[in-house]
């Protein structure tokens, strides 16, 4: 499979009033074409910084300090903003969170579409209308050319975000970068977005990298998971591999803490304790204060990506020996 | 929108009843004559007597009032105790020289505001925003009186580049705009700091917005994300400070252009308030009180323009 966006040894740090703290350390992955990565975590994991990151949009006491990003064989990290731009919402574009804001409640949906449109095609005025419309239909929005002249308080969520997607694919990106693009809408909304985009990466063949705390929306789209905790790559995999055989206990107590109603049984375990704050100084595995399995080495050293199988890894010193199947069903069962 | 127009118009009525009343007997509360004034020192008993009943004060309160408003309603504004001038028409000779005042310092303050508040913003802890915020400060704090005097000192008396007073030449002539100069920086001043503070604080809020990433995200170049996408939505909180100083200023400034001796609306009303001339201060105040009613009005219509979230249909 054709790599689209390679990640290697990313670290972003923010500058604050406590000096500059890395939000992101040493994250590494990669993206292929026609697939689906989920990175999942708890608010404040790093996820989100590492897609902006990947867009050149950190906010301004924000950089990339060290490593790179390649996407289709260029190096991102060495571009200026300028050149950044270009890429922006043409070849990679995001999808954010809130629907309900957005998008620019002062200018029409068809402004909004067109905008890049305008910025990265040399499209006439008539080419642009009919692509515009072309999209709406696309992303299953009925009445297209009405919806061009609305204005964003005129349509519901589901719309909305619609009409972010559309936006989105305006310009044929090869990546798609969502950042909880379910979370704000009702359920049943949320199961149509997300099929609406399994559809189109499927058919324009976009590598799509996905942020989510939601272990359904991960279930539901995801070919390949990536569990980010405290700024750091926790365990990656495929996912059936993450869901049946999940290996960092991190996972485990993300898994564990998702209800499951067939289980009439099943206990709700919610993670003891709560993510780390940046400056907070943790030798060791920053998960180990809140890991039931945490051992003397945890503490002391952080441990390296442990190979668990070709495409599953877990950061975690547990899988340091080869065999060490007593402790999964030790705490979270 | 019509509606509004219609809705509003219907109220300024009523809202020119009660004012005039208000003004009416406020007027006639306190104390003072207006016959001592018009007759002189050298006046008997008998002459104020006589003034009185020519002027028709001896008659019961509200039966002066209901004849002004009978005048009002038909148009006539009544004639000063003064001069026996007709206030309309003072008001009209006066009028001009205010809103051209009113004018000129409504685009210094915008012209200095606006920008000054964006740039505030955007470059915000920024040397450049660090003075603005400060001198924006200063431009509240500092009395106009003393601004004013200040700045015919400097550019008057000392550099004799601006003339000291007066606004009789038109404003498209290079006279009148040197006329105007000094009074419409004096005045801008305090506009100009006070809609700097409200741009910066609307585009703060602005800048942070979700849909200003989704414009940065589109690929739209940073300087076209400020001035397009966030501008606009940063401008109903400007623009409303825009009205209210705009309406301030048409009710005339009656100290500027007491410093500046420019005949406009607002020295007219403080002379009247101090000869007791009831039909100029009753005149002038109703004139104040409709343009401020009419600019809240142009705002509100302005508002629909820029957001279209707010529809008054």
């Amino acid at each position: 499979m054709e790599t689209l966006l390679d990640v290697n040894n990313l670290v972003t740090s923010f500058r604050t009033a406590d000096g500059k703290l890395p939000a992101v350390r040493g994250v590494s992955f990669s993206v292929n074409k026609g697939e689906t990565l989920c990175i999942v975590g708890e608010s404040g994991c790093g996820k989100s910084i590492t897609t902006l990151s990947v867009m050149g949009l950190l906010p301004d006491n924000g950089e990339i300090t060290e490593g790179s990003i390649y996407f289709q064989g260029e190096e991102l990290t060495k571009k200026s903003d300028d050149q950044m731009r270009k890429h922006r919402g043409n070849d990679i574009s995001m999808i954010f969170q809130e629907p309900m804001t957005a998008l620019n409640p002062v200018f029409t949906v068809g402004y909004q579409i067109k905008e890049p449109l305008n910025l990265h095609t040399k499209l006439g005025k008539k080419e642009k209308k009919i692509r515009a419309i072309e999209l709406l239909s696309q992303v299953g929005l009925s009445n297209p050319e009405k919806v061009l002249k609305k204005y964003p308080h005129e349509l519901s969520g589901g719309m909305r975000q619609r009409v972010m997607i559309a936006i989105a694919l305006a310009c044929n990106p090869s990546l798609l970068i969502a950042d909880e693009p379910t979370t704000a809408l009702d359920v049943t909304i949320q199961a149509q977005i997300l099929d609406l985009m399994d559809d189109l990466k499927d058919d324009l063949g976009m590598g799509v990298m996905m942020v989510t705390h939601d272990m359904g929306v991960v279930a539901e789209v995801a070919d390949r998971v990536m569990v980010m905790y405290a700024g750091h790559v926790v365990e990656t995999g495929k996912v059936e591999e993450i869901f049946k055989r999940p290996q960092h206990p991190y996972t485990k107590g993300l898994l564990a803490s998702v209800p499951n109603v067939d289980d009439e049984g099943h206990r709700l375990e919610a993670i003891p304790g709560s993510l780390p704050n940046l400056n907070e100084k943790i030798t060791g595995c920053r998960f180990h204060p809140r890991c039931p399995f945490a051992m003397d080495k945890c503490k002391v050293d952080a441990p390296p990506h442990f190979r668990i199988s070709d495409k599953h890894q877990s950061k975690c010193w547990l899988h340091e020996e080869v065999d060490s199947h007593e402790y999964q069903h030790k705490a979270y069962s | 929108m019509l509606g509004l127009i219609g809705k509003r118009l219907l109220q300024l009525v009523f809202l020119l009843f009660g004012i005039s009343f208000l003004v009416f007997m406020s007027m006639h509360l306190a104390p003072g004559d207006p016959a001592t004034i018009i007759g002189g020192p050298t006046a008997t008993e008998s002459d104020l007597d006589a003034i009185r009943a020519e002027l028709g004060l001896n008659n019961p309160i509200l039966v002066q009032y209901l004849d002004y408003i009978r005048g009002v309603v038909q148009g006539d504004l009544g004639y000063s105790f003064q001069n026996n001038q007709s206030v309309s028409e003072s008001i009209a000779t006066r009028f001009p020289q205010t809103l051209n005042l009113a004018i000129a310092s409504m685009v210094v303050a915008v012209l200095i505001g606006v920008p000054a508040g964006i740039i505030s913003a955007i470059k915000q802890n920024s040397w450049f925003d660090v003075s603005s915020t400060t001198i924006a400060l200063a431009g509240i704090s500092i009395p106009n009186f003393w601004l004013g005097a200040m700045l015919i000192l400097i550019f008057s008396v000392e550099l004799q580049w601006l003339p000291v007073g007066g606004l009789n030449a038109p404003f498209w002539t290079i006279e009148g705009m040197k006329q105007l100069i000094l009074p419409a920086i004096t005045l801008g001043t305090a506009s100009a700091a006070m809609i700097a503070r409200m741009s910066r604080s609307a585009m703060l809020e602005v800048i942070r917005a979700d849909y200003i990433r989704t414009a940065r995200a589109k690929g739209v170049r940073k300087n076209v994300v400020v001035w397009v996408h966030a501008l606009r939505n940063a401008m109903i909180p400007v623009i409303t400070v825009i009205g209210l100083n705009f309406g301030f200023l048409l009710g005339g400034t009656i100290i500027t252009e007491q410093v500046f001796a420019i005949n406009g609306v607002g020295r007219l009303m403080i002379d009247a308030i101090a000869a007791r001339d009831f039909p100029v201060v009753q005149g002038t105040v109703l004139l104040v009180a409709t343009l401020f009613v009419i600019v809240n009005l142009l705002v509100d219509i302005i508002y629909a323009f820029i957001d279209p979230r707010i529809s008054y249909d």
